[in-house]
């Protein structure tokens, strides 16, 4: 499954890979790399764009961006 | 020693356009800014992603000293690196950890600094860029790259980092709050109101000041020095055109230390979250939001602050609509218009004068964000918008810092818009007091000089009503009037469209100068009556509920605001922008006033 369909924000999940496109070099900058645990933290109104916690820091990212990373 | 603050990035990879620079900086090793030492400077609470962008510029072969920042948060996290470890293990580059908020250590720091040695450490991964003129080909090979890079990373500090951090959960409530589907924008819009009530309330008594200072400087140097042009120049010319830069000080000081705490405290990222979703069917995001309603304040400053958009087309979108809002400068015009054409008509705690002029705010942001969605199908870009961006955690903020910024916000305005509204101020003001041949003299000399010295001041002001009429921007205005007639206005009206080009608040003092009257027309009602009893050719009255509508609304759209557009020529580095802005802004301005006044006519 992939990031943005993620509801669940008890527990956390794994990145498992990152999807071809010109902003996966920019998700791999900011430390979202396959291995590197997530969890979600809370979604802005809208449920877009959402937050998330990188091991000890928070980042945003819209659906669109989100979806491109998948996890388990 | 000189030091050289390049912007804050994630990446060595450029993927904006002040990464870009940071990029050719640090591998053109003949570029003028081409620095002998690079300090990173590193969160050490969260140094794994910290240690990519170092190790990349380790690798790059320039000498690095890294700065092991926050470092007491990293004790109150227990993290417990060994920093030592962790530099014999980066090939022995010189590691310092530092507190910045404190300043603890600074001179330790700064002995360090000039002791560390200009050498490139061994690093075994220069290859990788080796031929890094191809990385923009191979976007595929640069995140392989980054994955490697993350590996090595993970195992270096697995070595000194006994306890993976864990996430400190101290702010989460506040999140839960300020990010409230209803708290959060309930938050957000009472910190707007309560920011601009205090921008208003403390900027008038120092905007009054520098008025009142170059007003007295104005009379001063006209009474002081010999008379003749150049003083007139310098009294009514240049000193007013000085004094008309720096009334926006306050405002722009003011805003900038509110976006500053804002910045600071961490909020401003909340607020870009919860923002972004609204805006991006316009083509703007959630860091054009404060632009756009510091726009209502003044557009100066809100152009300055779109500086945190890293998008381009986002950002020139953002500069291009923010003229749009409705600025403080345009209130008095809307109050002198109002009062004169709308109806005084109330409906229990509703005034008619009070809603249409909520309605020329609400008009002002509609039109701002209609043309945002115009120019997001305009304007083509190869850069694709993100909203990766890291939501900091809540901070006190360094209040040392405020007034640094401040200053340098004001700083900035004075100097590089500055010099572009003085000389604007010069040949508007030389247009309004020279005419051809001696057209203005003559006519001068037909008006009966008065006997009476009680007179007096009634034939000066007569005096200037004609001057001005006899002059360049009169004749101007005279000119124009077929163009504007189908707008409702007359003549004068076209002059003081043409002076407001300075401020659009001059608009109140010409036309007092043309029906020649005192400019308080607060205190003073003879503006008012002067301008309601005007007639045209056809004997009919010329400021009607039309043409006030009309009028109001081109003052809205219009950009008549040459400081915004030195401000945008600095912002966008070109005079294309400007320009575009000035056209798209007048078109929209003349269409609406046009509808406006044939609808109610």
């Amino acid at each position: 499954m992939t990031l943005d369909q993620v509801s669940n924000s008890s527990r956390s999940y794994i990145v498992k890979d990152i999807k071809k496109d010109p902003l996966m070099t920019k998700l791999i900058d900011m430390g979202l790399f396959p291995g590197k645990e997530i969890r979600l933290l809370f979604k802005a109104p809208f449920g877009d764009p959402i937050a998330i916690d990188v091991q000890g820091y928070t980042l945003s990212l819209r659906r669109e961006e989100a979806a491109l990373i998948s996890i388990e | 020693m000189e030091l050289l603050d390049l912007p804050g990035l994630y990446s060595i990879y450029p993927k904006s356009q002040d990464e870009e620079v940071v990029f050719q900086v640090l591998r053109q090793k003949d570029h003028r800014d081409h620095p002998d030492l690079v300090i990173v400077v590193m969160d050490a609470t969260n140094l794994e992603r910290n240690l990519f962008l170092a190790t990349q510029i380790l690798d790059l072969g320039i000498p690095t000293l890294l700065i092991a920042n926050m470092i007491d948060l990293m004790d109150k996290d227990q993290v417990g690196v060994n920093l030592e470890k962790l530099s014999e293990l980066l090939g022995g580059v010189p590691l310092v950890p530092f507190n910045a908020r404190t300043g603890q250590d600074l001179a330790l720091l700064k002995s360090v600094l000039l002791e560390v040695p200009l050498e490139v450490m061994p690093s075994p991964h220069t290859q990788e860029f080796m031929n890094l003129e191809e990385w923009n080909t191979g976007r595929q090979e640069e995140a392989a790259l980054g994955e490697a890079r993350y590996k090595r990373i993970r195992q270096i500090l697995s070595f000194c980092q006994p306890l993976p951090r864990k996430r400190s959960v101290r702010h989460q409530k506040w999140d839960q709050i300020l990010t409230h589907p209803v708290w959060g924008y309930l938050i957000f819009l009472s910190l707007l109101a309560l920011i601009f009530q205090t921008i208003f309330a403390w900027s008038e008594v120092p905007m009054n000041l520098i008025d009142t200072v170059f007003l007295t400087l104005s009379q001063w140097t006209q009474a002081t020095l010999p008379n003749g042009s150049l003083t007139d120049l310098i009294s009514q010319g240049l000193i007013p055109g000085l004094g008309g830069v720096m009334i926006f000080i306050p405002q722009i000081a003011l805003l900038f230390g509110f976006i500053f705490v804002l910045e600071e405290t961490g909020y401003m990222a909340r607020v870009v979250f919860i923002t972004d979703r609204l805006m991006r069917p316009f083509g703007l995001n959630g860091r054009s939001i404060v632009p756009l309603i510091s726009g209502v304040a003044c557009a100066i400053p809100a152009v300055m602050a779109t500086r945190t958009i890293d998008h381009w087309k986002e950002r020139l979108i953002t500069i291009m609509v923010v003229p749009l809002m409705s600025c403080s400068a345009r209130l008095p015009v809307y109050t002198l218009l109002i009062a004169l054409v709308v109806p005084d008509v109330s409906w229990g705690i509703f005034n008619l004068k009070g809603m249409v002029l909520m309605a020329l705010y609400l008009v002002g942001f509609v039109a701002a964000l209609f043309s945002a969605l115009l120019f997001k199908w305009i304007l083509k870009t190869k850069e694709k918008s993100f909203l990766v961006m890291e939501l900091p955690d809540y901070k006190t903020p360094r209040w040392s810092n405020l007034g640094i910024t401040m200053l340098e916000k004001c700083k900035v305005f004075v100097w590089e818009a500055g010099k572009v509204i003085l000389a604007i101020s010069v040949i508007l003001w030389i247009l309004a007091s020279y005419g051809p041949g001696d057209q203005m003299a003559s006519a001068i000399a037909k008006i009966p000089v008065p006997t009476e010295s009680a007179q007096q001041a009634d034939y000066q002001q007569q005096v200037k009503s004609v001057a001005l009429e006899h002059s360049y921007i009169g004749i101007a205005g005279k000119w124009m009037e077929p163009a504007i007639q189908p707008l409702g206005y007359n003549w004068q009206i076209g002059i003081s469209l043409i002076t407001s080009f300075v401020a659009r608040e001059v608009f109140v003092g010409s036309m007092a100068t043309i029906y020649s009257v005192g400019e308080t027309f607060e205190s003073d009602q003879t503006l008012l009556e002067r301008m309601s009893h005007q007639r045209n050719g056809l004997g009919k009255p010329v400021y009607t509920l039309a043409s006030g509508i009309s009028l109001m609304l081109f003052y809205a759209f219009a950009m008549q605001c040459m400081s915004t557009l030195a401000v945008v020529r600095r912002e966008t580095k070109s005079w294309k922008w400007p320009l575009i802005q000035l056209v798209y802004m007048t078109a929209l301005a003349y269409i609406s006033a046009l509808i406006a006044f044939n609808l109610l006519n």
